[in-house]
């Protein structure tokens, strides 16, 4: 398993940079739809270490995404002119990697008070800390506060956007297919059962937190050197609720199953472009009628190590 | 001090809102486990079922008289109490006997088709409009404090519900079947309680409140649009949690709190930017001392 | 079961492939020129881009009933940003790179257009904002104009009326934190009341969408102040000033070109009178065109009366339009010239001129509203 994990990154990698040699053949509109849907893969596989696989319901992914999206826009934006040109991809990857620790302690911060809190407790606390995650930015005239933060440079590009897709679908599998990230899915299956075999669901819940954060965070980095703009209210609680759509219609805790959703609820708006006004009816009609027929998740497919979700 | 009491009223009157909008949320939680998100679309519809019906009672009624209002009140909360049986009855009961968080997203996809299908030109359109006076828009002064008449009826009207709501959970036949759906939908079954009625009932309850919550909501900030429905029903939602999920005395207390936390975090120079980031930020507190709430139990899971 | 995903694979691959295939287009083919247009027609903020979306619609088509230009029909190509962050650039690209458009007009909020900006400029293909008026997004790059005001403009101005000629000496200030637009003239607003030699009692704020405005205005009327500062949209301003009212905050509230909209006094009914914003133009002043669009106008969208959005969408496709005339060709740096070049152009919203910043230099007027109507008070020169 865990070789055949590491021909997937390397082969992934590897397809991502030859692709991404003839990016300047595609479309410029695919092109950024094809980066979108690596940036939305990162965020889905993330959030599902902590949804899925761990159980705890979060619902402040974006906040974690605007930490990291918007301490990688920053550092971008001061040293870009400081360094010499050939080094400016180390710059993108330092600043991305900033933005994720960032992201990641955030998470930490996140993830250690909440741990006695359950379910819906916990979505709503989650929830809160996205919010004041968002009213703070609002507010930091250092990051452009309402007026958003623009002047990012356009480092992301189709091999960043799906190496970093890449490596955040092989971390997240390795972590939950090694002997310690049984433990994981014991913490989802029974807390206490769990705690009661020596699995410590506090370390545990923490590390989710911490992982999931750190990649929302290296996908935010990689959304602002896309986009080139940051505003705060494109974090709000509503791009939680994107990203968590991914994670339940893909199935909980179905790696496969959230990349697919991930695909699927990119391009989907994209497809209905052409009914123009009644485009985003049809897409939650859609969304309802796919929930109901395909409740387990869309790709959900018999687990040999689990089964029941 | 007449600031301090003012903004007290003020605070009490918007919490009285979101206690009212939040016994809904609470209502259908307690039996089935499972957030609603389209509650906060059903009070948006319940504010229009209002502005269309209006006109109509004015036909036979005279206009802004407190009989009219009642009517429209009632005919609005009627509405929405069969919006929320038929939405149960496609989008969530298919799923009942599927894991909560997947109800949770057909919530969120009726909760969007319901909001995209509104701002449709050819239904409300995007552009907010004005709500009705259903009754003669008075003020009273005391001393240099003001409270609206409107105000003061949702203060009452929220608590009148509320022991109505009591009433209806701990000492009518239904009420009993609902606990007991509640306590275990299996063993509820078995003792042959019909579930899909009792479940029928809790959203049409739940619904009616949503709409009642709209109408008293428009009377007060009178102008209504599609989206009115996601600040407010967040907000519900986070007082139903704060005073302990499934608890209705806990989501009329949660209302208020929330209510005056905003109001009076608002009301401050300085601060009043960051007043939606310290209603959460004391709520998280509250629950970092309160797992489960203010009035919730918190239950010790057994093996 | 098992074969489903499979099928379903197939079919998105292949809708992908098609769409792909059939809808790219050769400029210039079909005898249309081809203009893109971003919107928020769904979202938070539709009510404004909805606005704005049928004031440009309604130029294209009242351009295209007078011949179109260069012998071509004018083909409005519209996307939709749901008032999301990232859309903009998403829709921008799609009409820039897939649809062959020839220029880009939108949006309203400026958060939006500064998303679109950069690739407008990198694309070389002219952009025309119709109503964002922070300063930032033309500074994006030579391709990017606007044909409203911008935020210190129209903050002065209204500092100045205050001062000048409301006599007012201590003002409170009550900004949409969330948006960029009341920030902006909050910000020049105060800057210039204080040079004046006046003073802002208080500074409160509100979130967009809010409803609830009385633990603010509480504060404010503790202040005690001649007047109040209300930055922002019709759709919150209606109920400020009722919910002031109420208060018995009698003092005059001021606002600027977001007030403007029929929907202000319908929702805000008599609390709205005796209050002043600033705006593009009056029927009464206004120049031929301004006279006969709002009368269009509600013969086109069933009896509405424009708002400030409408107008400045209808004018950033006169504009345009004019700007392709005059460069005899939709070449990107050729019509970005001709649009930089447009001088006292006749328009909806004023006369305008574009000037070296790529802004509309045009006069405002202060606006009076007085039994539920607008009544004009002066013009003040830019």
């Amino acid at each position: 398993m865990n070789s055949g994990a590491k021909r997937f990154l390397i082969a992934a990698i590897l397809v991502a940079a030859v692709v991404s040699a003839f990016s300047a053949q595609f479309n410029r509109y695919y092109l950024g739809v094809v980066i979108d849907i690596g940036i939305n893969v990162i965020l889905a596989v993330s959030l599902n270490l902590i949804n899925g696989h761990t159980g705890q319901f979060s619902l402040g992914h974006a906040g974690f995404m605007a930490v990291g999206a918007y301490a990688a826009a920053k550092i971008s934006i001061v040293f870009s002119d400081k360094i010499p040109a050939q080094l400016a991809p180390v710059l993108f990857v330092a600043a991305l990697l900033s933005g994720g620790l960032l992201a990641a302690l955030s998470g930490l911060a996140v993830g250690v008070p909440t741990l006695r809190l359950r379910g819906d407790y916990l979505a709503i606390v989650t929830l809160g800390f996205g919010e004041i995650i968002r009213v703070v930015l609002q507010n930091m005239e250092s990051v452009g506060a309402a007026s958003g933060l623009k002047n990012i440079p356009h480092d992301t590009n189709l091999f960043w956007a799906w190496a970093f897709a890449a490596i955040t679908v092989f971390v997240v599998t390795s972590i939950v297919n090694s002997t310690y990230g049984r433990g994981f899915i014991a913490v989802h299956d029974d807390e206490i059962a769990a705690s009661s075999i020596g699995v410590n669901p506090v370390r545990y819940k923490v590390t989710a937190f911490v992982f999931g954060a750190f990649f929302a965070g290296i996908a935010g980095g990689l959304y602002a050197h896309h986009k080139q703009f940051l505003s705060p209210t494109g974090f709000d609680f509503l791009k939680s609720i994107d990203i968590v759509m991914m994670v339940i219609l893909g199935g909980m805790g179905r790696t496969a199953g959230v990349i697919v959703a991930a695909v699927l609820l990119t391009l989907l708006p994209e497809f209905l472009r052409g009914f123009a006004e009644y485009r985003m009816i049809l897409y939650s009609l859609l969304i309802i009628v796919l929930m109901i027929l395909r409740p387990q998740g869309l790709f959900n497919f018999k687990n040999p190590w689990r089964a029941k979700a | 001090m007449t600031e301090f009491l003012q903004q007290l009223i003020n605070g009490l009157a918007l919490g009285a809102i979101y206690a009212l909008i939040a016994l809904g949320y609470t209502m259908v939680y307690g039996v089935l486990r499972f957030i609603n998100f389209a509650h906060g679309d059903v009070f948006m519809l319940g504010a229009f079922a209002g502005y269309y019906l209006s006109p109509v009672v004015n036909k036979f009624l005279p206009a802004q008289s407190y009989v009219g209002g009642a009517l429209v009140l009632v005919l609005a909360m009627a509405i929405c109490a069969l919006l929320g049986v038929v939405i149960e009855f496609l989008a969530y009961r298919p799923l009942r006997s599927r894991p909560k968080l997947t109800v949770l997203i057909t919530a969120i996809g009726v909760s969007l088709f319901i909001e995209y299908t509104c701002q449709h030109k050819s239904v409300f359109g995007a552009a907010p409009h004005k709500f009705p006076d259903l009754i003669p828009a008075t003020t009273i002064n005391f001393n240099g404090l003001v409270i609206g008449v409107n105000q003061i009826i949702v203060l009452v009207t929220t608590a009148v519900l509320l022991v109505a709501l009591r009433f209806i959970v701990q000492k009518t036949r239904m009420g009993t079947a609902m606990r007991a759906v509640s306590f275990n939908e299996p063993a509820a079954a078995l003792m042959g309680v019909n579930i899909n009625s009792v479940i029928s009932f809790t959203f049409g309850l739940g619904s009616a409140l949503a709409g009642a919550g709209g109408i008293l909501f428009a009377m007060n900030y009178a102008s209504i649009d599609p989206l009115m429905g996601v600040q407010t029903g967040l907000k519900a939602f986070v007082a139903a949690v704060l005073g302990g999920i499934g608890n209705l005395p806990g989501a009329a207390l949660g209302g208020l709190i929330l209510g005056l936390l905003e109001t009076f975090a608002g009301g401050i120079p300085g601060v009043s930017n960051y007043r939606d980031g310290i209603a959460f930020a004391i709520l998280i507190l509250i629950l970092l001392l309160k797992p489960a709430g203010l009035l919730g139990k918190s239950t010790v899971e057994k093996v | 079961m098992k074969i489903w995903p499979a099928h379903f694979f197939a079919a998105v691959a292949t809708s992908f492939i098609l769409t792909g295939c059939n809808q790219s287009s050769t400029p210039g083919a079909g005898g249309t020129i081809k203009v893109g247009e971003f919107a928020s027609l769904t979202g938070k903020d539709a009510t404004f881009g909805i606005s704005s979306h049928e004031g440009t619609l309604m130029a294209i088509e009242e351009i295209n009933a007078d011949g179109g230009v260069l012998g071509k029909k004018l083909e409005l190509l519209t996307e939709d940003t749901q008032c999301k962050a990232g859309e903009s650039a998403t829709v921008v690209n799609k009409l820039i790179s897939r649809d062959n458009v020839i220029a880009i007009l939108g949006e309203v909020a400026s958060s939006r257009s500064l998303e679109a900006a950069p690739i407008c400029q990198q694309n070389k293909v002219p952009m025309i904002s119709p109503s964002s008026t922070n300063p930032d997004v033309t500074k994006t790059g030579d391709y990017i104009f606007r044909v409203c005001f911008i935020d210190p403009f129209q903050g002065t101005v209204m500092a100045n009326f205050a001062s000048g000629t409301l006599k007012a000496k201590r003002v409170a200030v009550f900004t949409d934190v969330k948006s960029d637009y009341s920030k902006g003239l909050a910000k020049f607003f105060k800057e210039r009341f204080k040079a004046n030699g006046g003073e802002i009692v208080v500074e409160l704020d509100y979130n967009g969408g809010d409803k609830d405005f009385k633990a603010q205005l509480t504060s404010i009327k503790a202040a005690n102040p001649d007047g109040v500062f209300v930055p922002g949209y019709y759709t919150e301003a209606a109920l400020i000033c009722v919910q002031a009212k109420q208060l018995g905050l009698n003092v005059p509230l001021l606002g600027g070109d977001g007030w403007e909209a029929s929907t202000l006094v319908e929702i805000g009914g008599d609390a709205v009178n005796g209050n002043y914003f600033s705006t593009h133009y009056h029927q009464s002043v206004g120049t031929p065109i301004s006279k006969k669009f709002n009368e269009n106008y509600a013969k086109r969208w069933n009896g509405k009366t424009p708002d400030t959005m409408a107008a400045c969408g209808y004018d950033s496709a006169l504009v345009l339009a004019d700007a392709i005339k005059r460069a005899g060709t939709t070449d990107g740096p050729k019509l970005r010239d001709a649009i930089a070049a447009t001088k006292t152009f006749p328009a909806v919203t004023g006369t305008i001129t574009i000037n070296e910043n790529r802004d509309a230099s045009k006069s405002a007027v202060i606006l009076k509203v007085e039994a539920g109507k607008f009544k004009y008070l002066e013009t003040i020169q830019p």
